[in-house]
């Protein structure tokens, strides 16, 4: 499909600039979208993909250049002028009350709640139309606070649309849906278009990129650096483009597997609020190996991680660590057993972001290599620091400046760097290369990929599919807290796994597993 | 109007902005100055000589210092590890009342004993009361704001029965007041012959071995840690009930010890004014000295300068001497908005 340029133009960036202190967020962003059209908005974490939405959406004010809507300039800085136009935003994180009904969460906002003018039946009557138009299925009764993951994102699809949303804008919309469910959102994306509405989409998933979407913008460094139509482009160029080179990605093939490291049998743990606990899991780890851990997130991925962490203990079941069984379990005990741990959040666990990089480097182990009798030794500290900066490529200016000045994949390098020093036995990888770019992920997959050269066990927690799939020896889903049989390599395809994921196949298991 | 933060301030920036906030407050107090009817610069010379201008006046400012630099390190060493530590005042009396209870009689042990006794004895109790909130917190999530705000008010309660009970002075006449500290408690002046006890020496050393602990041990480290991210901290297998647990004990002791020292060294006996409210004047010393322990003996020493300055200064001219308590709180809030400065910058939208 080529681009009608003969289309309405709906919305109209000209000279976006947008700086945050020394750091330029968008620089001359210029792009045009026209009446029933999808363009992808690719580019890596920091691309300044999400500043160039929120500048649009009325969030940020630009520091130079303009935004016109189906003609009209956008007044700055006013999020309910681009509401009032006709944009609608559905963000990464949605912004829904858990507490009130699906058809409540819709008029927030828009009607009058208070008044004699809200007419439930009318509102209702209105959302079932639309939601069967669109192929939104959702209960309009139900509360918000029980909804599936897949299910809130059509509840803010449908809040869009039931303003009259001509624009609509998803921020990376995928990223918490299982295969199927991408689909799904897919069909209803068609459907918006064929009456006539245009969609940003923003991804750097680019086979999506490359089945929705009928141009690309591609962003780099905050700049506009490539404007593509889709069908005359190929994934590779866009990969190319997002990262400003050819990228190649580590290659893995399967070894066999050596002894195993870890074992858990019949491990229950506590749920977490809305996250699910352990249900009597059985996994095994095996020296030599990457186990990648699918999953659509929530579904109790946090407390294996915790698990394997030493944050949590199992209330029921047997954890063994190389044949013996674990009596008392802490992360310093983790650590101690030799389990490397790269958490879910690097800035919140990971790191402290006011500490500096040698602060930071010996989190995990002051205690038993850079302190004696309670005084620290802060050469030794620093001079370990230095060689963690130089063999891990760490960039940056020394390690002495505070990390929250590194890049999220510099501070990764940094983390894997002070846990793989160790030689450790055992990886837990959770969600290690989430908002890192493409040079920085191949990185961290290529250091994964040694260690389990050298003999490590490796766990890979992962919300993308792909990236289980590319890496992993032997593939697990887990879901509410279950795990599915391990599957070997290439044994299962992307549709196969992603109805495990919705937990498909657990009951038929659950008799297997007693 | 928007905060963004700045990812490195430049040096001008962390030292533009204090130093505005300390024109701030003098130009305030300044303005009321002039309201109270008295001329600017004559209320300030008067309450810079009156702080610093006579050998008497200085010592009087070293000695009203002392217990502000015990107290402010208390806090300063608690706030860093994020440990809210408002009961300074209950424990400085707590630290007050053991060294009565040695000190008066009661052991017959010479002055070298004595003297390390009481302050340890103080030092324990200080941290003993502490401990107990720190205990609630760590282990069923109690706020320790609250706890150790109003633990302040019952243990000063509870002073008022001792004093009035127990540990009153029989030839006291009456007053609620305990029996005078022996000779062998008391600590001795410095030099012979001037007011200045040894109570301030061992504050400095105080500070500087708070410093010490802060940038050279493990348990510094681990303070920072707990303070900055205790999640962070948790994950990398700092034991972090433990490390507030040990934050409690020195800020508690900290706080005790100056109980010991203005009692043993100043005032020689208990009574419920011993302290005008040092445990809360410690939270601004701590605050201005952006919880550095070096920091806050500058910090003491200004807010002592002030308080002397000022009563000498309203004995001279009609402008009374709570110019003193004004300037330090404007000089509070004049800094936290001045330490917001140094790392955010305004942005009008």
């Amino acid at each position: 499909m080529s681009t009608e340029n003969e289309a309405q133009v709906v919305l109209r960036l000209q000279g976006i600039t947008k700086r945050f202190g020394p750091v330029t967020a968008n620089e001359e962003v210029s792009f045009d979208l026209h009446r029933g059209e999808v363009i992808a908005l690719l580019g890596e974490n920091g691309a300044g993909k999400t500043t160039l939405m929120n500048i649009l959406f009325g969030q940020y004010t630009a520091d130079a250049g303009s935004v016109e809507l189906f003609g009209q300039p956008l007044p700055p800085g006013a999020p309910r002028a681009a509401l009032d136009a006709g944009v609608g935003m559905v963000h990464q994180h949605f912004t829904l009350a858990d507490n009130l009904s699906v058809w409540e969460n819709i008029v927030l906002g828009v009607d009058h709640l208070s008044g004699l003018s809200l007419k439930p039946r009318q509102v209702k009557s209105r959302i079932r139309a639309l939601s069967q138009q669109f192929h939104l299925k959702v209960d309009p009764e139900a509360k918000v606070g029980r909804l599936t993951v897949g299910e809130r994102q059509r509840v803010e699809i449908l809040k869009a649309l039931y303003r009259d949303a001509k624009i609509l804008i998803l921020d990376e919309p995928t990223a918490v849906l299982t295969p199927q469910e991408a689909e799904a959102l897919f069909a209803t994306l068609r459907e918006a278009i064929s009456t006539g509405l245009s969609v940003i989409f923003i991804s750097h998933k680019l086979h999506e990129v490359m089945a929705i979407s009928h141009r690309v913008v591609v962003l780099r460094h905050g700049r506009l650096v490539a404007e593509r139509a889709t069908d005359d482009s190929s994934r590779e160029e866009l990969a190319a483009l997002m990262v400003g080179a050819e990228v190649t990605a580590p290659s893995i093939e399967t070894a066999p597997p050596g002894a195993p490291l870890l074992a858990l049998s019949q491990v229950c743990t506590p749920d977490h609020g809305a996250a699910p606990g352990l249900k009597s899991l059985n996994l095994t780890l095996a020296a030599g190996q990457i186990t990648g851990l699918a999953g659509v997130s929530g579904n109790g991925q946090a407390a294996l991680s915790d698990l394997l962490s030493g944050l949590i203990s199992p209330t029921r079941g047997e954890m063994q660590l190389a044949g013996e069984p674990v009596k008392s379990w802490s992360p310093r005990n983790a650590i101690a057993k030799g389990i490397a741990r790269i958490p879910e959040d690097r800035h919140k666990t990971g790191t402290i972001a006011d500490f500096d990089l040698t602060e930071n480097a010996i989190l995990e182990t002051y205690a038993s290599r850079f302190s004696r009798r309670g005084w620290m030794n802060w050469a030794a500290a620093r001079a370990f620091t230095k060689d963690l900066i130089k063999t891990y490529d760490v960039r940056c200016p020394g390690p002495d400046i505070r990390i929250r000045l590194l890049s999220g994949g510099n501070m990764q390098k940094l983390i894997l760097g002070r846990v793989l020093e160790e030689a450790p036995q055992i990886i837990l990888a959770n969600q290690p290369v989430r908002g890192l770019d493409i040079g920085a992920v191949n990185y961290v997959h290529g250091e994964l990929a040694k260690a389990r050269d050298r003999g490590a066990a490796v766990l890979l927690i992962s919300e993308d599919l792909d990236e289980i799939m590319q890496l992993s020896d032997v593939i697990h889903v887990i879901s509410e807290g279950r795990l599915s049989p391990s599957f070997a390599r290439g044994s299962m395809r992307p549709e196969e796994l992603g109805a495990w994921m919705a937990g498909h196949g657990f009951d038929a298991e659950a008799p297997d597993a007693a | 109007m928007r905060l963004e933060p700045i990812a490195s301030p430049s040096p001008a920036r962390r030292i533009v902005p204090p130093a505005l906030a300390m024109a701030a407050t003098f130009l305030v107090a300044a303005l009321l100055a002039l309201i109270a009817g008295g001329n600017p610069f004559a209320v300030f010379g008067l309450i810079l000589n009156g702080a610093f201008g006579s050998k008497f006046a200085l010592l009087e400012t070293l000695n009203s210092a002392t217990p502000l630099i015990f107290t402010g390190l208390a806090i300063a060493v608690a706030f860093r590890a994020k440990l809210w530590n408002i009961g300074a005042e209950a424990q400085l009396y707590a630290g007050a009342v053991l060294t009565v209870i040695l000190g008066t009689g009661a052991l017959g042990l010479p002055s070298y004993l004595m003297l390390p006794l009481c302050a340890l004895a103080a030092m324990l109790a200080g941290a003993l009361l502490l401990l107990g909130p720190a205990l609630l917190k760590t282990r069923l999530g109690v706020d320790e704001v609250v706890t150790t705000l109003l633990f302040n008010f019952i243990f000063l309660l509870f002073v008022s029965y001792l004093l009035e009970g127990p540990l009153k002075d029989p030839m006291g006449m009456g007053w609620p007041k305990s029996a005078r500290l022996t000779s062998e408690a008391r600590l001795p002046r410095i030099v012979d012959g001037l007011r200045l006890h040894w109570g301030f020496a061992l504050a400095l050393a105080a500070a500087l071995l708070v410093w010490v602990i802060n940038t050279r041990t493990t348990l510094g480290y681990e303070m920072r840690a707990v303070g900055q991210n205790a999640e962070a901290a948790g994950f990398a297998g700092i034991p972090v009930t433990r490390v507030i647990l040990k934050t409690a004990l020195l800020s508690g002791g900290l706080a005790g010890l100056a109980g010991f020292s203005e009692v043993s060294g100043l005032k020689g006996a208990l009574t419920l004014d011993l302290s005008p409210g040092f445990g809360y004047t410690g939270i601004v010393v701590a605050m201005l000295a952006l919880l550095h322990p070096l920091g806050v003996v500058v910090a003491a020493l200004f807010v002592a300068a002030i308080f002397v300055g000022a009563d000498s200064m309203s004995r001279a001219v009609g402008v009374p001497s709570y110019i003193a308590d004004i300037m330090l709180a404007s000089a509070l809030l004049f800094m936290v908005l001045a330490i917001l400065l140094t790392k955010f910058r305004v942005r009008r939208d």
